[in-house]
């Protein structure tokens, strides 16, 4: 099995002065998988991707990509990743097409290859109509989506995938988790990093968690969910005189717990079982009681590092917070 | 939105073997490729030709009609005299630009993606290097153009008057190679700009681009005899106008030797740190 690990990180460290962006980060993915990392702002996800793409040389560790170091094979390394950033990292005064085109020259797919392989992904990707305008003119998602057909031009075994959604409405955020699934269908291997437990849900195959350059957790989406006590269903009465009958109706569905109301005319009760969504709304209408508002959420990154380490998720790297407490 | 087009033709991103065979000169071959981004780059955005089109007309003008009667008692003698040191100023100054365009382009994501692809490390710097070929040919056309419309004439040969074009273009790249670094190291692209203007500014005038070395300062004269500038207007006076050309010619090319092997290293290795 673990000759089948496609990405192989050990002990990554990597300090900035006296920023420490990685304290000793593991991370392993096997061929065809989705790792999702999970974490807020300055949790050192960006330095990990950095680091595994070449771009970065970690202090202490190592990596290695399809068996091949990040710092003594880099080069083959590089034949091997396609990369896209946080921030959309095309060449604004090129077109669409130009920018591929350049990608496919500098990876010596030739002047007809790299012609045929931008004129393919500007297909796949919906942007033939726009192909041949600057990428400036482009909206932020034509830009994401320009980004990520960039890194694949050179059909890439593994992929990075640098908060690919951050900055994306909810409509374009959902097409690019469609593109991400085609890309894991083509027996990509992908690591994803997020700042959204429903992201990393939808996608990963595993989740590792990170916080302040720590590993706190790894684990399947379910597992996580388990531990981070899953689903909250929230409801919105029409009319609030019924308030009492609905918080009723929602700790059978529960089971276990008692609703909450937790804005005003708004009850709230953690499910564990899938079928809670379609329960409700079965015994609601049995009962006659309208609702205006009816929502399953998963736990926000918030609530989720407030479970692992008992505070809350912030960016800023607070050394007096940071403590073996963070290990969960 | 149709995204997502579930059926993608023969594009799997698995196997290697879809890799070509890897090429000969990887650095010459991508560097061109770059040098063509950086052209593409200049034919969208005209404006940024500015320094290297009216510039050096409107220097001509400015200081031919200006100072000419006062310093040559003669206009058209005058721009005999200045048209090399014109030359000479603006096409080093023309080599601010790159550094400036190449902190910008570090502040974005795009040079991030060249340093994750197989290729030479350098090529995005040559490339942009190269791709300014075309700036410091324009700087010497527009010069010469404009110069001859004002009645300045080339009293040597095609041949020498060519290579005084080329020595010019020379230089610049070679001068480029210090704005490259600059523009690694600077926090800002406003930086770099004052940077570079505050080394090319003493470098002009203190120097024969627009009088004689002897009617400067004794103190003065032991700069002058150094400045690169100094030894390229030498040079290309010669070999434009036919002057003795004693030593210049050899001067200059030490100098663009010597910025080359300094800088060019310099800015790589700002170029590798900077993260």
């Amino acid at each position: 099995m673990s000759n089948d690990l496609v990405i192989e990180a050990e002990g990554l460290v990597k300090h900035f002065g006296a920023t420490k962006a990685l304290q000793g980060v593991d991370l392993f993915v096997p061929r065809g998988m989705v790792l999702g990392v999970l974490g807020p702002n300055g949790a050192g996800k960006t330095t990990a991707v950095r680091i595994l793409s070449t771009l970065l040389r970690p202090d202490a560790g190592h990596a290695r990509i399809g068996g091949h170091d990040v710092v003594r094979d880099a080069e083959r390394v590089r034949q091997t990743i396609g990369l896209t950033g946080q921030y959309a990292s095309v060449d604004a005064d090129l077109t669409g097409r130009q920018n591929l085109v350049l990608i496919g020259t500098l990876l010596d797919l030739g002047r007809a290859g790299a012609r045929a392989r931008a004129a393919e992904l500007l297909g796949w990707f919906d942007l033939t109509e726009a192909a041949d305008r600057p990428a400036k003119t482009y909206s932020g998602g034509m830009r994401r989506r320009l980004d990520l057909a960039a890194s694949l031009v050179g059909r890439p075994e593994v992929i990075f995938l640098d908060e690919p959604t951050t900055g994306l409405d909810p409509a374009k955020r959902e097409d690019m988790w469609e593109v991400v699934r085609s890309l894991v269908s083509d027996g990509s291997t992908v690591l994803l990093t997020t700042q959204y437990l429903e992201e990393a849900d939808a996608l990963a195959d595993e989740i590792t968690v990170i916080d302040h350059g720590r590993v706190i957790a790894h684990d399947t989406p379910d597992g996580l969910k388990r531990v981070v006590g899953g689903q909250t269903l929230e409801v919105r009465p029409s009319d609030a005189a019924r308030l009492e009958e609905t918080a009723a109706i929602l700790a059978q569905v529960s089971s276990d717990s008692r609703a909450e109301e937790i804005r005003k005319g708004v009850l709230a009760v953690p499910v564990t079982d899938d079928s809670a969504l379609t329960a409700t709304v079965s015994r609601l209408s049995a009962a006659g009681i309208a609702v205006t508002e009816l929502s399953l959420h998963l736990p926000s990154l918030d609530e989720v590092f407030f479970t692992l380490t008992g505070r809350p998720a912030t960016a800023d790297a607070d050394e007096s917070a940071r403590s073996t407490e963070a290990v969960a | 939105m149709s995204t997502v087009t579930l059926t993608r033709p023969g594009t799997g991103p698995g196997p290697t073997d879809v890799r070509p065979n890897r090429r000969p000169f990887p650095l010459v071959r991508h560097s061109l490729a770059l040098a063509k981004r950086s052209l593409i780059k200049t034919w969208r955005t005209p404006e940024a030709l500015i320094d290297v089109t009216l510039q050096p007309a409107l220097f001509l003008v400015i200081f031919v009609y200006i100072f000419g009667g006062a310093v040559a008692g003669s206009t058209h003698d005058y721009l005999q005299y200045l048209l090399p040191g014109i030359l000479a100023q603006t096409i080093a100054q023309g080599a601010i630009a790159i550094g400036v365009n190449l902190n910008t382009d570090l502040e974005k994501g795009i040079f991030d993606r060249f340093r994750s692809l197989p290729i030479p490390r350098s090529a995005p710097l040559v490339g942009a290097v190269l791709g300014d070929v075309v700036r410091y040919v324009i700087v010497t056309v527009m010069t010469l153009l404009m110069g001859y419309v004002m009645g300045f004439r080339i009293a040597t040969d095609p041949v020498q008057a060519l290579a005084g074009c080329l020595l010019a273009v020379l230089f610049a790249l070679s001068l480029s190679w210090v704005s490259v670094f600059i523009g690694m190291k600077a926090r800002t692209s406003g930086a770099v700009q004052g940077i570079m203007f505050l080394l090319i500014m003493p470098l002009s005038f203190a120097s024969n681009v627009f009088v004689p070395t002897e009617s400067l300062p004794g103190w003065m004269q032991g700069f002058v005899g150094v400045n690169p500038l100094t030894h390229l207007v030498g040079s290309v006076r010669g070999l434009f106008l036919g002057e003795p050309i004693g030593s210049h010619v050899w001067w200059t090319l030490a100098w663009c030797v010597a910025l080359v092997a300094v800088f060019m290293p310099l800015a790589m290795r700002a170029y590798r740190r900077k993260v």
